[in-house]
């Protein structure tokens, strides 16, 4: 899994004898007072996968948004084969070889896959008719050089986020790209998505591709890419191998000191079950679930994305009904379909999709977390602001929450401190059954080490945490047990000892080992 | 934790705009139509001698009643993002109720809150048709505007029902003694100050801008959003009833086609006042400037012999405006913005 074995770049640092594809020379980009790049190089060659790591503000998006044309450098150059260009709009970015492709990314929904490739360039026929034969033909042979099956008619409705990936990369190289630039391409995808994803860019790199892969997960750098430029604070730090490098190098990099380790799980003792969960089912999503967490445990929820564990999760809560089977919190059983009645008997949910689901972007930071506890906030009929602050600036505090005022709204801040309100604005109802869903995706390093920090301490006080991952080096690193998912049931319980990613990857996948 | 935070400083220049310039405070939408409500005024009075004096007040905050009690109403639905189309119809519903009971010969003692309740029976069905099957408010109550509406000219016909008691119908057309303030627009007072305060200072209204604002936030922090917009849905057709009785005793008249199009000069009060028709965003203070500006504008086209046709395109013209110019401005907003970083300050104790 951490194996270099590719570090030996057909063009390593020094070593070319043709100028690099795409270069940045001495750029800086400041925006106002912030300074988001202060004289960064960076030279992508032909043929390789370059990482680009740092934590969240560390520039890696401005950076991004400079080769991709939608930025202009305030000093320094672009470069293309040696030579300088300007990018005046992504537009230009893309007539140059450069194309960007994101996490999620925006399709036509009822447009087929192939009319997605070729939109507003589709081949002519006579009489300006669009040329659907070569169309097709043009599709099927960029799915054979990626090496994909994808039906060209289908609907891009209903595709996967793996999947569009793959159309936007064919998109890419309908248009004769050269050098594709991935931001956090994996963050929503599952295991076997992202192997798949992987070795497409493979694929594409032999073919003299240039690849800019950005993700939060070092494990991806470490098997995909040669080399590494990582960026602290806008500042470059250092463009190496990979070869040779450790993790604890990297991160050291990224953050400029050593980090406490990343899964810092304390052993806590285990009593009494809090939440049990009994022949849970939910037709056509999840079948038969059953389970139990204890107080003090942590209990990992594993699996593939669409497995159904943030469905099983949200059932549990009552934001979804269920339709067969039971919850009990502490002993008592909770009625179906009410996150209020869950709410009340102690249970939290931390859910997957923090902008739509865990907060309410435009409100500020302060309101946000007294959503939840609109109750114990009253004064007589009416909400007293002071304990409204009081209740958020405590909890802003303890969870070392970055921001200006605590009346700014949520959307300004980063994503690792968004999670933070979220966790805040649940852990302020005293919960005794924690449920979070994907803790940290999308969050950088330094954060997420906060987080695991925070779940193993709230364990070891004794609070039940069932936590959904997809994230398996999180999985193993913070879980005393792992329950994997596949296809709506439950088809594994793995004790911590024995749990290890061949272990979990298996069951998940539905093989029995 | 000093350097803690120095390192995770988001330059995310994109989103990072939180500090607000000073000046932009007073560029708020509620306050700049509070500013233009004091300058109509005031070019009222200078341009039209019958127009600042305490009588014709009396009678343009008169005039107003109606539209500024269901207003109340709609800034709560229009906050949570849903609207009620249908409140002129119940408005014209309970008139024609009122109108043929008082004929039949029941007591008005009986009819008032008969009829009352027959107005939230009214924004029950649009709530139930919103929440539970999950239709949009301005479909189902453009639907319910012609269904109450047609149920009025059924109940009446074009009957014209007239002689009300004396004593109902001054208290809806005198002054509260020794103030020009009539008693509807004083019981309006009242109302306001308590929508006010459940909007701004308690957890049903910071529920409603959550609703309004992120609906699946909202459920997921355990809001019970239907029932919440069930009641308001209630709220909006028992106060356009309890407006119709206002209306048909204020005009001395019963008739189905009352109040005809008054729910397109609440909601642009409504959104003159500021509220965001996509909800989650609004002052009650904005709809109230909005509302009397609506007010003096349509007192001050009468004074100047201005046609019911020329007063309903101001209003028209008013809506388009509000509607528009919010999103003109974020635009520009969003054009020239120029991030200010996010300083992080240590939080005090």
């Amino acid at each position: 899994m951490t194996g270099a074995a590719e570090a030996t770049a057909p063009h390593g640092p020094g070593t070319g004898d043709a100028p690099p594809v795409l270069a940045l020379a001495g750029v800086s980009k400041s925006f106002g007072a912030v300074r988001a790049l202060r004289d960064v190089s960076l030279e992508l060659h032909a043929g390789e996968a370059h990482a680009l790591a740092g934590e969240n503000g560390a520039g890696k998006s401005t950076l991004v948004k400079t080769l991709s044309g939608v930025h202009r450098p305030d000093s320094g150059q672009v470069l293309m084969d040696g030579r300088p260009v300007e990018f005046h709009k992504p537009a230009d970015a893309q007539r140059h070889g450069v194309a960007v492709i994101y996490q999620e990314p925006t399709m036509f929904p009822d447009l087929s896959v192939v009319e997605n490739i070729f939109i507003g360039r589709q081949p002519r026929a006579s009489l300006g008719r669009i040329d659907r034969a070569a169309m097709h033909a043009r599709a099927a042979e960029l799915f054979t050089r990626l090496g994909v099956a994808l039906d060209p008619e289908q609907p891009a409705r209903g595709l996967s986020i793996a999947d569009q990936q793959l159309v936007e990369i064919a998109k890419a190289l309908s248009r004769d790209a050269r050098v594709l630039i991935m931001d956090e391409p994996t963050a929503a995808l599952s295991g076997n998505e992202v192997a798949r994803l992987f070795t497409v860019v493979r694929a594409l790199r032999e073919q003299g591709c240039a690849v800019l892969f950005i993700s939060h997960r070092l494990d991806e750098i470490f098997e995909l890419c040669q080399r590494v430029t990582t960026l602290r604070d806008g500042a470059w730090i250092a463009s190496e191998p990979v070869a040779g490098l450790t993790h604890e190098a990297l991160i050291r990099r990224m953050v400029g000191r050593d980090l406490d380790a990343l899964y810092p799980k304390l052993d806590a003792a285990t009593g009494e079950v809090a939440l049990k969960v009994d022949r849970l089912t939910r037709e056509g999503v999840f079948t038969d679930v059953s389970f139990e967490v204890r107080r003090g445990e942590i209990v990992a929820l594993a699996g593939l994305v669409g497995a159904g564990r943030s469905e099983v999760a949200r059932a549990v809560f009552g934001v979804d009904r269920w339709d067969a089977g039971w919850v009990e919190v502490n002993g008592r059983r909770l009625p179906p379909a009410s996150p209020t009645a869950a709410m009340s008997a102690g249970v939290a949910l931390v859910p997957e999709d923090r902008r739509q689901q865990g907060l309410v972007m435009d409100q500020s930071i302060e309101r946000n977390i007294g959503l939840t506890g609109l109750k114990g906030l009253r004064r007589g009929p009416v909400i007293s602001r002071a304990a409204e602050r009081d209740r958020a600036r405590d909890w802003a505090i303890r969870l070392q929450l970055k921001f200006n005022r605590l009346s700014d709204a949520v959307n300004v801040l980063s994503g690792g401190n968004q999670q933070k309100v979220v966790l805040a604005k649940w852990l302020s109802t005293r919960p005794q059954v924690l449920i979070i869903d994907e803790p940290t995706r999308g969050i950088d390093v330094g954060t997420k080490a906060e987080v695991h920090r925070v779940l193993s301490e709230l364990a070891s006080d004794g609070m039940a945490v069932l936590m959904i991952s997809s994230d398996l080096p999180e999985v193993l690193g913070m879980a005393d047990r792992v329950l994997v998912m596949h296809e709506g049931r439950l088809v594994a319980e793995i004790p911590r000892a024995e749990a290890t990613e061949e272990s979990v990857m298996t069951a998940a996948a539905g093989r029995t080992s | 934790m000093a350097r803690d935070m120095a390192r995770d400083m988001a330059p995310d220049v994109t989103t990072a705009n939180s500090a607000r310039a000073p000046l932009s405070r007073f560029l708020r939408w509620d306050v700049l139509v509070g500013v233009l409500l004091v300058l109509v005024f005031a070019g009222g009075a200078a341009g039209s001698p019958e127009f600042a004096n305490a009588g014709n007040l009396s009678f343009a905050l008169g005039d107003l009643g109606e539209i500024a009690l269901i207003a109340l109403a709609m800034t709560l639905l229009v906050v949570a993002a849903e609207v009620d189309l249908s409140v002129a119809s119940v408005l014209g519903l309970s008139s024609a109720l009122v109108g043929h009971l008082w004929d039949a010969g029941w007591a008005i003692e009986t009819i008032i809150p008969l009829v009352v309740v027959v107005g939230a029976a009214c924004g029950l069905v649009n709530g139930l048709l919103v929440t539970r099957l999950g239709l949009p408010s301005l479909a189902v109550t453009i639907g319910t505007l012609a269904l109450y509406r047609g149920l009025a000219q059924v109940v009446l016909g074009d009957r014209a029902i007239a002689e009300f008691p004396q004593s109902y119908v001054n208290l809806t057309v005198n002054d509260v003694p020794g103030t020009p303030i009539p008693y509807p627009v004083a019981l309006f007072a009242v109302l306001a100050v308590i929508t006010a305060v459940a909007l701004h200072a308690t957890g049903f209204g910071r529920a409603l801008f959550a609703i309004g604002a992120q609906v699946e936030a909202a459920h997921f922090a355990g809001i019970r959003v239907k029932r919440i917009k069930l009641v308001l849905f209630v709220i909006s057709g028992l106060v356009a009833a309890f407006a119709g009785v206002v209306y048909t005793l204020r005009y001395g008249s019963a008739r189905a086609d009352n109040g005809s199009g008054l729910e397109l000069a609440v909601i642009a009060a409504v959104l003159l006042g500021g509220v965001d028709f996509d909800g989650g965003k609004g002052t009650l203070g904005g709809v109230i400037a909005g509302v009397l500006l609506i007010g003096l504008l349509r007192n001050l086209l009468m004074l100047n012999d201005v046609s019911t046709e020329i007063q309903s395109v101001v209003t028209g013209l008013l809506l388009v405006i509000s509607v528009i110019t919010p999103r003109l401005v974020a635009v520009a907003r969003q054009r020239r913005r120029v991030p200010s970083p996010v300083m992080p300050t240590p939080p005090t104790t």
